[in-house]
């Protein structure tokens, strides 16, 4: 703006050069204090701290796993906080439990496709896992078995306890996606 | 800085930004820069700030009756720096609404909307109301009882519209109802169509100011200037001032040491609870009292509510928008400012009655301390227990602090006492017939029950048909008798059958007190158990029940039926059976036995005298 040609003024360089500094000086300082309040809360996710540990939530019974080998999916049912909501028995993701012949207790995994996160489908005919997304497919374990797979890691499995009377507990988690490590997320 | 140079010259030739920054920045300003010429920028100044403002909240803002009041809790209270950023766009609201008046003043007396300003005159109107259209949409949005009530009596009144007034408020409340899409309309227009409209009106008003020019205060003392930089800086040291005083407003609490940092936020809006302490935001009172005036009805009887609150408000604004025209007769400028001034004396007289006559009024005092305590109590226990998908109301509606003393006032004060008052700090019209239930079954209240001056006093059975009954004959002849010791030993036993909350720590840390009391309570000296029942079944005894007494299922008992044989039976009296009658269902009973229980001494305000 310097470059333009100005009209006559009143005042000597020297004054005119304070007053346009201040001037930006102050302009800026008024712009940003709103600024500033608006990105502190629009960033107050980042500060904020999720669990890790997993929970421990009851899905199950044994009576309702045949030990075929076939996944078979449960929701996961817990309390959730959704910023000022707390509520005690919400949806907060879905398993696949899966139990073979003659083992103590049945295996788990997350139904999220560690690659960009899409919903697993277990496909009966094939005896695998696809996911819609990318139409890669995981075998029953979990682990890839398509060589073409954009995925980076198998299927996360979730340790599972058993308890008394046959409830089969599982330790959700989901984890962070389109990396190979299991980190949660 | 050559690359610079020519990436600007670049942009330049394709935007020509730098003859529009020139024409902008260079703009003439006849004789000078002076302060009086700030107003028009501090307007767009806080009009910007509430755009920054208002989309960094409308990220964290849920406008739905189950949210609303429930995301600015969390805005508020939650998250980083929000009450900052509501505080902020809560007070530059409020200070829009002075810098226009400030703005408008400035314009009559310098003369600056005569011809050939009229349009932009008119569009700075139109500015006006779309700010006062702002003010009203956004009272509603955090959905508290202020602002719901508030809303509910402006709709209300837009109802009385002729021809189409019934219509009208179904259309803007978007239903019969006050609810969800109240509240997504009212934000659709205060985030959507009124600040689009603005932007819209502010260009043409900004345009056509350039256009025709700044009206330079005569007589000129001072050369033309340019805009660029004496009265830019003037412009941005007066925005500094808004934003300083407005952080001021937000900080005000801190500074004074009370009260909550940055914007109010009452207890969530709820139709089942009366809010008396409602009143429009404080640049609407001169309104709200002019409604209120009598020779409004006296001259036109039931019509007065629309010629007050829509006729006479709509010639006011018509002669502002004649006033270009009005200006050009003779004396007609010095009746424009005057007309103008007359409008803001008389505002400033009927705010100034408003708040005066609140301040006299005990009823609407009680009504704001009450308002206050509902609000502290909903965050304590929204911030304790979160809040369910139902909503924060749910919160208050059980939780015994709260309906506990509305219960009292309601069904137990015209004989009992709470403290003196009727549980909610009003004083009571009835005299005292029943005993003072402040501190139930707490040590210090029980003794009261063995001490020969204390029971016959209206605080326990003074003005009760007990007052000289078997017990007031047994305390006054024999338990003047007891030693101090075993006044305490009984007060720690029969407290201890209470298992109250508060006195749970004194309960285990006494035990061997409370032990020896049990023993004395039955023994040949203190002959409780000749009427009352202690500890074991007696199918003979005639008194209450003194096994667990006052515990939450002994009191539950009590007021669902005192006529019960645990209780007083055939003796009762005048106690309802609450339960039994099903004057009180169960819920409220147990709110009621709570709060009795709770000893709590956050609901206890000074007895209004």
């Amino acid at each position: 703006m310097d470059n333009v040609e100005k009209p006559q003024c009143c005042c000597s360089d020297r004054r005119g050069f304070l007053k346009k500094l201040a001037a930006n000086v102050l302009g800026s300082v008024i712009t940003l204090v709103p600024l500033a309040a608006g990105l502190a809360v629009w960033l107050d996710p980042v500060r904020r701290k999720t669990k890790t540990d997993g929970q421990l939530v009851r899905v199950a019974t044994l009576n309702a796993l045949p030990e075929d080998g076939v996944p078979r999916k449960f929701s996961v049912l817990a309390s959730r906080v959704d910023a000022w909501n707390r509520s005690p028995q919400t949806a907060i993701g879905a398993v696949y439990l899966r139990r073979e012949k003659g083992a103590a207790k049945p295996r788990a995994v997350n139904v999220v496709c560690p690659h960009a996160g899409c919903f697993v489908d277990y496909m009966d005919e094939r005896q695998c896992y696809l996911c819609p997304c990318h139409n890669s497919t995981f075998a029953l374990d979990g682990k890839i078995n398509d060589p073409t797979s954009p995925s980076p890691r198998g299927l996360d499995e979730l340790e599972v306890e058993v308890r008394k009377g046959g409830e089969v507990w599982v330790k959700f988690q989901n984890y962070r996606a389109g990396v190979a490590e299991k980190i949660p997320a | 800085m050559k690359r610079v140079q020519s990436a600007l010259t670049w942009l330049d030739s394709r935007t020509g930004y730098k003859q529009l920054l020139h024409e902008g920045l260079y703009e003439n300003v006849p004789g000078g820069s002076r302060w009086r010429y700030v107003w028009g920028s501090t307007l767009t100044f806080a009009f910007m700030v509430q755009i920054i403002t208002g989309v960094f909240l409308w990220m964290a803002y849920s406008p739905s009756s189950q949210t609303a009041w429930e995301s600015t809790f969390y805005i508020q209270h939650q998250m980083w720096g929000g009450w900052l950023l509501r505080g902020i766009h809560h007070f530059t609201a409020q200070a829009m609404t002075i810098l226009l008046v400030f703005h408008l003043m400035q314009v009559l007396i310098d003369g600056a909307y005569k011809a050939p300003r009229e349009i932009n005159f008119w569009l700075g109107l139109v500015l006006l109301m779309l700010v006062l259209g702002l003010s009203l949409t956004g009272y509603l949005l955090p959905w508290d009882q202020k602002g719901f009530w508030a809303t509910k009596v402006a709709t209300n009144i837009m109802a009385i519209t002729p021809f189409i007034g019934p219509e009208l408020q179904r259309v803007v409340i978007g239903g019969a109802d006050y609810g969800h899409h109240t509240l997504t309309r009212f934000f659709a227009l205060h985030a959507g169509v009124l600040p689009g409209l603005m932007i819209f009106f502010i260009a043409g008003h900004v345009y056509l100011f350039r256009k025709h020019g700044l009206t330079p205060k005569e007589p000129k003392t001072k050369p033309d200037c340019a805009f660029w930089p004496d009265q830019v800086l003037k412009d941005v040291v007066a925005c500094l001032a808004v934003l300083a005083a407005v952080l001021f407003l937000i900080l005000k609490p801190r500074l004074f040491g009370h009260g909550e940092l940055g914007a109010e936020l009452g207890a969530p809006a709820d139709p089942s609870e009366p809010f008396s302490a409602a009143r429009p935001e404080w640049y609407f009172l001169f309104l709200f009292q002019f409604l209120k005036a009598k020779w409004l009805t006296g001259i036109f009887g039931h019509n007065g509510e629309l010629v007050g609150a829509i006729i006479i408000p709509t010639l006011a604004v018509l002669v502002l928008f004649a006033m270009p025209f009005l200006g050009k007769w003779r004396l007609g400028h010095r009746f424009n400012i005057g007309f103008v001034c007359a409008i803001m004396a008389g505002a400033a007289l009927l705010t100034y009655q408003a708040i005066q006559e609140d301040s006299h009024k005990p009823e609407y005092i009680a009504a704001v301390k009450q308002a206050q305590r509902d609000s502290e109590r909903v965050k304590k226990l929204a911030k304790e227990k979160g809040i369910q998908v139902t909503g924060a109301a749910s919160l208050l509606h059980d939780d015994p602090i709260t309906q506990g003393p509305k219960l009292f006032a309601k069904n137990c004060a015209s004989c009992h006492r709470y403290d003196g008052h009727n549980g909610m700090g009003l004083a009571v019209k009835d005299a005292q017939s029943a005993p003072d239930l402040n501190g139930f079954a707490m040590r210090e209240w029980i003794t009261g029950w063995v001490h020969s001056e204390k029971i016959t006093s209206t605080n326990y059975f003074g003005a009760t048909k007990f007052a000289d009954g078997k017990m007031v004959r047994f305390v006054k002849k024999d338990a003047a008798k007891f030693t101090q010791e075993q006044v305490r030993q009984i007060a720690a036993a029969l407290s201890a059958e209470a298992q109250l909350p508060s006195q749970a720590e004194a309960d285990v840390r006494d035990a061997a007190i409370v032990d020896e009391g049990r023993k004395f309570m039955v023994s040949e000296t203190a002959r409780c158990t000749e009427c009352h029942q202690f500890r074991k079944p007696d199918a003979d005894a005639t008194a209450p029940d003194l096994t667990g007494y006052g515990s939450r299922e002994w009191l539950i008992g009590i007021i669902s039926n005192p006529k019960h044989d645990r209780f007083y039976g055939k003796r009762n009296d005048r106690m309802p059976a609450f339960g039994e009658e099903k004057i009180l269902d169960a819920r409220s009973i147990e709110l009621l036995a709570d709060w009795l229980r709770s000893g709590a001494t956050d609901t206890k305000v000074a007895a209004v005298k």
